[in-house]
């Protein structure tokens, strides 16, 4: 049975034509879309609490009501991991939130993490038929995904896709983000014997030392790693491949296939001077120490500048998670300094919201030229340049061009530089006869194989500097070309 | 099990030896390579370049110094204690190759790293002088182990305590002027890496500096560890550790050390007071 198939084998379920009939679609239409409850921006900006304390139990069935339903269900076109969206908010519906969660766990391991950081505005909630066709605000996809895995994780309830075999073929994931998790969860599904390799002490990737406790809570990510661990995949910590053992040596230890995701390691700083000043970060390095390593806490030994007057240079959402952690760590000033202007800025709209709410500053328009020091080589000021828009460019946004003589000297004790990063370059370099791109990403087919046949890829090491659920899409389609790969194999 | 404290020996009151079960790293380590250590699950990521191993006994050979609360955590753990995180090798290895004389010169610590690149140096063909410095006797270290792989060794310390008074670059002098050195090598305090890379430069001598900045990850994520090379910004971890030290901007490299330096006081007076507090 094809996707399509299933989807409308579902669709006629008798369940599913009862709620659709229970409620006129011009009655659904009529209901406000819901608003995510959220902490009071003067006090959550003091602490690390979650922003976005979920939707309640009456909330979410109201909001789900508003689903169509659609025969034509466009909102799972716009999902890398192609959830069923209709089924799952059809349940919530119904009032069978286990069943809910259930249903996004036929696609995707990862709800309660997806439910916050995807951006769902641009994918499944801008193809919804309300976006299409309504002219208005889609159904909270996003919310609800997250109020389904938030439900089934406090009912301790929490589902474990069955294997149906074991097919005992060995596949080493690289990689113990998001897009080496999603991969994990399709092949341990598929049967195989699946271990993933982490460089770091914990599993999680990005989800752990990059994106900040107010905004995906640890544990979540570790419940939902649980999951992995009880469907049989097996984690490495402090491992390396290429480096603390080569891909020969693990092709000697039995492994058949390889999902490279690595990520993309290396920060990019923008090569102007005085960047090396003391207390100039990369947001890696900051995030990295107050998210992983929990520097703010006072019984972890790892330190980290709590600066007064933090300038954040990026309009993304890094930048958005540098500026308001900075806020958190006592900033009296955190600003957010951007070369466009702010409608320009790649950030979630709801992250930029969330910022202003919370007194950050920003100073669009402006792009730092130099870092200025003292005595003692600490960064104590920076010279920004004036900026306007002038044509688009080929991003399609306008191009930002210096105002001539339009220098500012704004003050600043703490720089964190959050201009993209580039693919890290450790694997490439193990292996020497890999294809890459002029970029430094592994280049792919279709299938997410590279040029060396048992070695699959993707997420930021392909990509170069993307998303969560585009590298979560990443490891879902390697998974399914690593099975053909071994079918064909074996 | 794997990251135990196998063997310790205390070199001096705060500098020990130890001898970790790794078996990975201890079959893929080559000379120059370093680990990132987290003591326990409190610690700090901090990276240490390895003395040694033997990959048969799947062993690895560290020397820390104790300098703060990271080190000190390491210093104060005894034989069957399991360190939490040990992942490596990190950095590119050193290039050993065949040239004719090299000068190695090791201060402090820094000698332990210097071990298996003398070690190589010689193993590929080379005349191997070696210069040990210290401040005093009782910080020599390792003296036998580099007196076995080189050709000749000669001891230095600041106040005349062992083998000749004066400081490295004096030593560095007396054989540059004595011998062609066709390469030189130096790890050791930054400071000290400083002095004794313009000494080589004067000398037009190539010279490879290993370098041990702040780290974080150690493999190239975060960028803590960026110096100036060539006016150009290199990350340690993932381009080094070891550049050529005469194009190497050691002055930066020295403030950025002291990134942290107050906080790292402040930690360490209060761990040493929670330790007293304990005993």
């Amino acid at each position: 049975m094809d996707f399509a198939e299933y989807l409308k084998e579902q669709r006629n379920q008798e369940w599913r034509k009862e709620l659709r009939s229970n409620i006129k679609s011009k009655d659904r239409t009529a209901i406000e879309k819901v608003h995510m409850p959220e902490e009071n921006p003067h006090v959550r900006n003091t602490n690390n609490i979650e922003v976005n304390t979920g939707l309640t139990m009456e909330m979410a069935m109201k909001e789900a009501q508003r689903c169509l339903d659609c025969g034509d269900p466009t909102c799972i076109s716009g999902c890398p991991v192609n959830i069923n969206i209709p089924k799952f908010i059809k349940n919530i519906e119904k009032g069978d939130f286990l069943a809910a969660a259930a249903s996004i766990k036929e696609t995707n391991s990862f709800p309660a993490v997806c439910g916050r950081v995807c951006p769902q505005e641009i994918q499944c909630e801008q193809k919804c038929f309300y976006t299409q066709k309504l002219n208005l605000p889609s159904v909270a996809i996003g919310y609800l995904e997250r109020f389904a895995a938030d439900f089934e994780r406090k009912s301790g309830k929490i589902s474990i896709p069955e294997i149906s075999h074991h097919n005992h073929i060995k596949v080493a994931v690289i990689g113990g983000g998001p897009g080496g998790l999603a991969a994990a969860f399709d092949l341990v599904k598929f049967g195989y014997d699946v271990t993933v390799f982490e460089a770091l002490h914990e599993i999680g990737g990005v989800l752990k030392y990059g994106i900040p406790e107010f905004r995906l809570p640890n544990e979540i990510v570790d419940v939902e790693v649980s999951t992995l661990t009880k469907m049989g995949v097996k984690f490495v910590t402090n491992f390396i491949v290429g480096k603390t053992a080569t891909f020969d040596d693990l092709r000697v230890e039995g492994f058949k296939a390889f999902f490279v995701a690595s990520g993309a390691g290396l920060p990019n700083f923008m090569n102007i001077p005085g960047e090396n000043l003391i207390n100039i970060f990369s947001s890696n390095e900051y995030l990295t120490r107050v998210n992983l390593m929990n520097a703010a806490k006072s019984e972890f030994d790892t330190p980290v500048f709590s600066g007064k007057n933090v300038a954040v240079i990026g309009g993304g959402n890094t930048a958005m998670d540098s500026v308001r952690t900075a806020k958190r760590l006592g900033a009296n000033r955190a600003m957010i300094i951007y070369r466009r202007s702010i409608e320009e800025m790649p950030a979630r709209i709801e992250e930029v919201k969330h910022a202003q709410e919370e007194g950050i500053e920003f100073l669009n328009l402006h792009n730092p030229i130099e870092y200025l020091g003292d005595d003692q080589r600490r960064v104590k000021s920076m010279k920004l340049q004036k900026m306007e828009l002038g044509e688009p460019d080929s991003s399609g946004r306008r191009r930002p061009v210096p105002i001539e003589g339009a220098i500012e000297i704004v003050e600043t004790d703490t720089v964190v530089v959050a201009v993209g990063v580039s693919p890290n370059p450790l694997i490439p370099r193990s292996l020497p006869n890999l294809n890459m791109s002029k970029w430094g990403t592994i280049v792919v087919n279709d299938q997410m194989q590279s040029s060396i046949e048992d070695i699959f890829a993707g997420g930021d090491i392909v990509r170069g500097g993307a998303t969560v659920i585009l590298a979560m899409g990443d490891g879902r389609r390697a998974a399914d070309g690593i099975d053909q790969y071994l079918k064909s194999k074996f | 099990m794997a990251n135990e404290i196998l063997e310790k020996v205390n070199f001096s009151e705060n500098v020990v030896k130890l001898i970790i079960r790794s078996p990975y790293i201890a079959k893929s380590r080559k000379a120059g390579h370093f680990v990132i250590i987290r003591a326990d699950a409190a610690g700090e990521r901090i990276p240490l370049t390895i003395a040694g191993s033997d990959p048969e006994q799947g062993t690895i050979m560290l020397v820390v110094q104790r300098v703060g609360v990271s080190s000190a955590k390491l210093c104060d753990m005894k034989v069957g204690d399991t360190i939490l995180d040990i992942v490596g090798p990190l950095g590119e290895a050193t290039k050993v190759h065949k040239v004719g004389t090299i000068l190695a010169c090791g201060g402090g610590v820094g000698v332990a790293p210097m071990l298996p690149i003398v070690e190589a140096f010689k193993k590929a063909g080379n005349r191997v002088v070696t210069i040990l410095a210290a401040r005093n006797k009782d910080l020599i270290i390792l003296e036998d182990e580099m007196r076995l792989h080189s050709d000749e060794l000669i001891i230095m310390t600041d106040d005349g305590s062992y083998g000749q008074k004066g400081l490295v670059t004096d030593g560095m002098k007396a054989v540059i002027q004595r011998e062609k050195i066709d390469e030189s090598i130096i790890i050791g305090p930054a400071i000290m890496m400083k002095f004794a890379s313009l000494t080589t430069k004067e000398f037009n001598i190539p010279t490879q500096a290993s370098l041990n900045t702040i780290m974080v990850d150690g493999t190239g994520m975060c960028g803590a560890c960026r110096v100036s090379v060539g006016g150009q910004t290199k990350f340690v971890c993932v381009d080094g550790p070891e550049f050529d030290a005469h194009q190497v901007d050691f002055d930066e490299m020295i403030e950025r050390l002291g990134a942290y330096k107050t906080q790292e006081k402040v930690a360490y007076e209060a761990h040493e007071h929670e330790c007293k507090r304990k005993h």
